[in-house]
């Protein structure tokens, strides 16, 4: 039996209750799968990233989404929030926290959605990731059966975070989950949605997750992608942006965890007037492998776009940088830029890189750029030289390399959280908490 | 309070220093000078432990404690700090984060806890007061976009905080105006106290104007080969170093 069948054979076992418009999506999403087969390093767009690690995995589908409550009060971000939870894939009713949401904002599971309003969740769903990107949206059309539906009508903005938390759990046998995640921006709609990847350390299961996000004319959507997975934990995401006219979307990416992620940004910039900004970071050790491939096709005249994206690697991980930016030929006057800087911590580690531009428009401004090196010596003789001790003078100069991303971030619990995963590893004494408070008074002051 | 024996260095297998010794008690301020190419700014960098120096001869002791067996950062705990001629910018790093995490360091090797966020932002906000800094400065990366006065005044800001037992300043006048050169001495002047010594390396004599050495040394070649008090400095200024070396020579 092939890969492929392998894993469908899992989807055949499943889902007698599927209304009709959503089985033939999954038989849809099944052939094309079948036919496409798991990606290898032959296909242009996965040279660098190996995906045998999940082709040959065994993986079950989640059933249940218990979750030990001490760890998930660990785990979440604490912050005020609409919540939704997805255990392994599987919606889970107590840990959310769906109440109170204002008018004009609807959240709710997928599982709910295509079973109540299948006519709105069907419109949409699918329309930007059609089963033809990448073999993972195709078997992740074919298997979605859970995720979440966010809804924004014109005009509204929302007063707190969404926040989407997805736990895995260290199974006895690894899973798999599909998630979906559709976001529709009204018009002038405004609001700040986090994906949070998490779970349990030991956790090693593979998680396909595809989000779409639509935004209207004039909406604004901060999207945050944190993605804190076991470092055994395989992870691959595609996320699809559309944008209307005078609309802002806001990607914050930032891979901390996994031991296998890959995630496709694409955004279609697609009237004018509107700004796409990519803000990425990864940090990543041991033998991690994080890639990340980005695309902004800018399509109408007077639009922007700015990409920022560091990577720090130790020990032997690696990491994949493939940024793209396509301007369509009647897209004058737009702006692109893109920057690429990565920092290696180690002689083992390893970046591949690679910025492209195509431009068939004739008044545009861009650039873009990549550097990769180490920490500054002389940096970090001129810090221990005041009695700073050497690895904390690293962990300093480390900070200080993502900091120019960090400070994009607006959420400051996903900063801070960030700098502290990335000065794990200071000495106990080092109070990074403490510094930035001190920092954050005195500039208040 | 500093020791230095016979001390010999080379650089890139070329002998630099060849058999320098100095002594330096607490109270006391000291002025290297000598011409370029002497070894003058090798001996404070050697003290404060810099790469790229190979002592292959001699000792030097602070305190009584053997310096060359002394990490780079433990030097610095010690109360031994070096005041850079080129100060490096570090993107990215606050000044706030330097001076905290530095302070903190030597407390911690006295045993003592870290300093309380509101007594260390007094201690900062008096101190770049005393240096003429906006404590918008804080904030900034270290040195990054300063300009040369601004950055020597950041290196004298970092010596205030640290408050050195034995504080060494390589050239530190040099690239400043008169009227920053006035703040950067009010500010070393700050630090003499009878428990403390200041080690200045010059090239002029008109910063010794501003602080005013009890002895001074011109090192030619690799040696000390005249001591005297601040009137040698007025006398090197007038007569250059030719003379000296004709009288060592002799």
């Amino acid at each position: 039996m092939s890969a492929p069948e392998r894993f469908l054979e899992r989807l055949t076992a499943r889902r007698a209750e599927d209304p009709s418009w959503v089985a033939a999506r999954r038989q849809a999403g099944a052939a094309r799968f079948e036919a496409m087969g798991f990606p290898t390093r032959r296909d242009e767009e996965w040279k660098y990233t190996d995906v045998r690690r999940i082709a040959e995995g065994d993986f079950a589908l989640a059933t249940d989404a218990a979750f030990d409550t001490a760890r998930f009060d660990e785990q979440r971000l604490d912050i005020d929030a609409y919540r939704l939870v997805l255990v392994d894939g599987v919606f889970s009713a107590e840990l959310s926290r769906l109440d109170g949401l204002p008018a004009g904002v609807s959240l709710e599971p997928l599982s709910k959605a295509m079973a109540t309003n299948h006519e709105a969740v069907g419109g949409s769903l699918g329309r930007l990731a059609g089963v033809d990107f990448s073999p993972f949206t195709a078997l992740n059309t074919a298997f979605a059966e859970e995720g979440v539906i966010v809804r924004l009508a014109p005009g509204t903005v929302v007063d707190k975070p969404i926040y989407v938390l997805l736990l895995s759990r260290a199974n006895e046998r690894p899973v798999m989950s599909h998630p979906r995640v559709l976001i529709e921006a009204g018009a002038r709609a405004e609001a700040t949605i986090v994906e949070h990847y998490s779970g349990e350390p030991d956790a090693a299961n593979f998680t396909n997750v595809v989000t779409e996000v639509l935004l209207d004319r004039g909406a604004i959507v901060d999207h945050y992608k944190l993605q804190e997975a076991a470092l055994t934990d395989l992870h691959v995401a595609s996320i699809h942006v559309d944008q209307g006219r005078d609309s802002r979307f806001n990607s914050y990416n930032l891979n901390l965890g996994g031991a296998l992620v890959r995630t496709d940004l694409v955004t279609d910039i697609n009237a004018e007037g509107a700004e796409a900004a990519y803000n990425g970071l990864f940090f990543v050790q041991g033998r991690q492998h994080v890639d990340n491939h980005t695309l902004v096709n800018h399509n109408a005249p007077r639009t922007f776009s700015n990409e920022n994206y560091k990577g720090v690697l130790d020990d032997r991980s690696r990491g994949v940088f493939n940024g793209k930016v396509f301007v369509k030929k009647d897209a004058q006057q737009i702006e692109a830029y893109q920057n690429n800087a990565n920092l290696l911590l180690s002689d083992r580690a390893e970046i591949d890189t690679k910025p492209e531009l195509v431009i068939y428009a004739d008044d545009v401004k861009c650039s873009h750029g990549a550097t990769t090196g180490q920490l500054d010596e002389e940096a970090v003789y001129a810090l221990r030289s005041r009695g700073i001790d050497e690895p904390m003078a690293r962990a300093l100069l480390t900070l200080a390399f993502v900091g120019e991303v960090m400070d994009k971030v607006r959420l400051n619990i996903i900063a801070e959280r960030v700098e502290r995963a990335v000065a794990g590893r200071l000495p106990d004494r080092f109070n990074l908490a403490d510094l930035v408070e001190t920092a954050e008074a005195i500039q208040e002051a | 309070m500093l020791e230095v024996k016979d001390l010999h260095v080379t650089v890139e297998d070329k002998a630099i220093l060849k058999g320098l010794n100095l002594t330096i008690n607490a109270g006391e301020v000291h002025a290297i000078m000598g011409p370029n190419g002497a070894g003058k700014s090798t001996l404070s960098a050697v003290i404060a432990g810099k790469d790229g120096y190979e002592v292959t001869q001699g000792t030097i002791l602070f305190e009584g404690q053997d310096v060359l067996e002394m990490e780079i950062e433990e030097r610095a705990r010690a109360g031994l700090l070096l005041g850079f001629q080129y100060p490096v910018e570090i993107p990215g790093v606050k000044n706030i984060y330097l001076l905290k995490a530095a302070l903190n360091a030597q407390r911690a090797a006295r045993g003592e806890g870290e300093i309380p966020a509101p007594e260390f932002m007094k201690l900062v906000r008096e101190k770049s007061a005393e240096m003429k800094m906006d404590p918008s400065f804080l904030q900034r990366a270290v040195n990054e976009g300063f300009s040369g006065g601004e950055k020597k005044r950041n290196e004298i800001l970092q010596m205030l905080v640290l408050q050195p037992k034995l504080a060494m300043l390589d050239e530190i006048d040099s690239g400043l105006d008169i009227d920053a050169m006035k703040v950067v001495a009010d500010g070393v002047n700050s630090l003499r106290d009878a428990n403390r010594a200041i080690l200045l390396v010059t090239h002029y004599q008109r910063l010794l104007n501003h602080i005013e050495p009890d002895h001074v040394h011109v090192l030619v070649d690799g040696r000390i080969v005249k001591s005297g008090d601040k009137d040698l400095a007025l006398e090197l200024e007038a007569r250059g170093y030719d003379w000296v070396l004709e009288g060592s020579a002799a």
